[in-house]
């Protein structure tokens, strides 16, 4: 076997025999550090894998596929983004993610290297959240099946009072934990191949640790992680469901000088793009600065800015006031956003 | 991380002006760029001034005013193997059978770039014919212009759709019972073509004529200018857009323009044949032109849907939710008429934005 060959996936690596064991000892096992959260774990390359310490509260489960075009991008990987997304789920729900699993597609030819930085970014992250990958399962697809590598991933979280997303009261507090748009208009940047003095980077992040310290500091009655559709598919999803309204202080939310710079000249709303290490919070308006104070305190809530009120008035609408007074619905992105070129 | 031209003080100081100066009667204004009425609905500009002041889109979407024999042209070149570059809201206008989003799918080959520059490194990259359906004002021409006149690749051609802007605001004007009161002069074409063309328009129809930028306080200054004109009943072309256009425009963009393209008569969607408001090709440049080098001259398609309103929206004769088809049977997922097509058009943005609730 020539050289070029060992350095990418080959269809032998998924097919269950020495290979495979190489493919999985070499680049997914030694890649990862926290493997069990109970006596079987991932190195015992059992069925399955045990949780322990589940008995209590109720149990989570969630799942989320991560496909995303280039792979690797400023700011992250798909493979930080595989782990951040399923711990992010569980996490707005109120839960404390116990342990993930993690399934990975790779096409024939896909360089091992690049496999290596994957799983070295899925072990940063994982330790990051605090949160095992436990068990898992890798198929190699042939040449042309698949693009690159596609990676699902299942958390498992216990939570003695699930948080929904549509759990919000008139008079709540709505709090962004942080800038918006980071990351989608990193990608489009990127993706579009614009070249722009700033440099924008995804805002990737693990936010367990946050919002358990925001549930601490007081009363949060619905939360959500506002990614594919960003921050306008977010709140209307919230006001559909809770049958309330929902008005925002555009000057209030937070967002980087560059995102908003990027998205004028594209044309593309930074409330329309995904954001990954972002939360929206609905809080009692009698714990809003207590629980506005705590995520300052954390380093992914510094920027945490309180950004609207839940109302009665206009159900199931996002009504937003500009930065220069005026009034205008803040309505759920329609399809994909494309720039905007004439 | 806020813009001065997003100040909330001033723009209340600029509507206080605008209430004192506005005439106690209706008011109708019109812009011709899809850019300034993404600005208005995107910032609630409407939500801020008085009823009466009436803000409407003219022609300012190049995707919704390219008549479909144009389109037809486009899926023609496509459908006979020619690879066919276009801006992404051109691939979604249905022509009269397709878009070339459908003939794409039917396996032609067709490109979405985002500027001329993409479409000649798409020809340097192939032997096939590579066709550029060049649309747009006066902003986008200069560059399809320098493009043509640095000796581009020869399997490279144009189909020439481009447009002016003045013309078309003087064929809203010469419509019966328009009521226009006032234009604000769209700021990224006038930064090529400067003020000065604008002024044969006040001469003939004495309304006024502001140059506006973009930011929502641009827009309030524009509109202030234009009231305090018709206050004063002072008709004049004037530069509401100091930091971005100068009086005479851009030269350098002009001779560009000039050296390479000629007025021409031209069709627009939904108004009809405007007098010299489109651009041919000169001699010199015709062996880049798609329509002399292939054999695409498909008759006039339908221009207009039934019961679709564009062409009363594209003269702003209507607003989008006078339409019984609006965010109903048309929507831009599926889009009816042209005007829910293009991002830059009056029923897409109403329909993203919400239009001008009553809030």
């Amino acid at each position: 076997m020539n050289d070029s060959a060992e350095e990418t996936v080959q269809v032998t690596h998924g097919a269950g025999g020495r290979k495979m064991d190489e493919l999985l000892g070499d680049h997914v096992l030694n890649a990862l550090s926290s493997k069990s959260a109970g006596s079987i774990g991932l190195d015992q390359l059992d069925d399955g894998a045990t949780v322990d310490g589940a008995g209590e509260g109720t149990l989570v489960l969630t799942t989320d596929s991560h496909i995303v075009d280039p792979l690797f991008f400023p700011g992250g990987d798909i493979g930080r983004l595989a782990v951040c997304g399923t711990v992010n789920d569980l996490a707005v729900m109120g839960a404390k993610p116990l342990a993930l699993t993690s399934s990975l597609i790779v096409e024939e030819g896909f360089s091992l290297a690049e496999l290596d930085r994957v799983m070295a970014a899925m072990e940063e992250a994982s330790k990051e959240a605090g949160v095992p990958i436990i068990t898992g399962d890798t198929k190699v697809m042939g040449k042309g099946d698949i693009d690159g590598l596609a990676i699902n991933t299942a958390g498992l979280g216990t939570v003695d009072e699930p948080v929904s997303d549509a759990g919000m009261n008139p008079g709540d507090k709505v709090i962004l934990t942080g800038t918006v748009g980071d990351h989608g208009m990193a990608l489009m940047q990127y993706r579009e191949g614009l070249s722009f003095k700033t440099r924008l980077e995804s805002d990737m992040a693990p936010l367990n640790g946050l919002l358990r310290e925001a549930r601490k500091a007081g009363e949060v009655t619905a939360m959500k992680d506002p990614t594919r559709g960003g921050l306008a598919a977010a709140l209307n999803e919230m006001t559909e469901k809770s049958g309330h309204g929902v008005t925002i202080d555009e000057a209030a939310i937070p967002i980087r000088e560059a995102v908003s710079g990027v998205a004028d000249l594209i044309g593309i709303s930074p409330y329309e793009v995904a954001n990954e290490g972002k939360a929206i919070l609905v809080v009692d308006p009698e714990s809003s600065a207590a629980v506005l104070d705590r995520l300052r305190e954390h380093p992914l809530g510094r920027e945490a800015g309180l950004i609207g009120e839940v109302t009665d008035e206009r159900p199931g609408k996002v009504v937003m006031e500009t930065e220069v007074g005026g009034k205008r619905f803040l309505e759920a992105p329609v399809g994909d956003p494309v720039p905007r070129i004439c | 991380m806020k813009f001065k031209f997003k100040d909330k003080e001033r723009a209340r100081e600029l509507v206080n002006l605008i209430e004192k100066e506005v005439p106690d009667r209706r008011v109708k204004i019109v812009h011709v760029c899809g850019t300034h009425e993404v600005s208005i609905t995107e910032n609630g500009i409407r939500s801020l001034l008085p009823d009466r002041i009436d803000i409407r889109e003219g022609p300012g979407c190049p995707v919704c005013v390219t008549p479909t024999k144009d389109l037809d042209a486009a899926v023609k070149l496509a459908e006979n193997g020619v690879t066919v570059t276009a801006f992404g809201d051109m691939l979604d206008v249905p022509g009269t059978e397709k878009s070339l989003k459908e003939v794409e799918s039917e396996g032609a080959d067709v490109r979405l770039v985002y500027s001329v520059s993409e479409a000649i490194e798409i020809a340097e990259n192939t032997d096939n014919q590579v066709v550029f359906h060049s649309v747009g004002f006066e902003t986008t021409t200069p560059m399809t212009a320098a493009v043509l006149s640095q000796n581009p690749p020869e399997n490279f051609s144009i189909l020439p759709s481009n447009k002016l802007i003045p013309p078309a605001m003087r064929s809203l004007l010469e419509l019966p019972n328009n009521d226009i009161d006032g234009f604000i002069a769209p700021g990224h074409v006038s930064t090529i073509i400067g003020v000065e063309p604008y002024e044969p328009l006040v001469e003939s129809y004495e309304v006024p004529v502001v140059v506006g930028g973009f930011e929502p306080l641009d827009v309030l200054y524009a509109l202030e200018l234009i009231l305090k004109q018709i206050s004063e009943a002072d008709p004049r072309a004037e530069n509401g857009y100091e930091r971005g256009v100068d009086y005479e425009g851009n030269p350098r963009s002009q001779q560009l323009i000039d050296a390479v393209f000629r007025k021409a008569d031209s069709t627009w969607r939904g108004v009809g044949e405007i007098p010299e408001s489109g651009l041919g090709l000169k001699k010199k440049y015709k062996r880049w032109d798609a329509t002399e080098r292939f054999d695409v001259d498909p008759e006039a398609g339908e221009e207009v849907l039934p019961n679709c309103r564009c062409p009363e929206v594209i003269t702003a004769r209507a607003t989008p939710d006078e339409c019984d088809l609006f965010g109903e049977q048309c929507t831009p997922d599926s889009p009816y008429g042209p005007c829910m097509v293009g991002e830059e058009a009056m029923c897409n943005i109403w329909y993203r934005y919400g239009g001008r609730p009553k809030l």
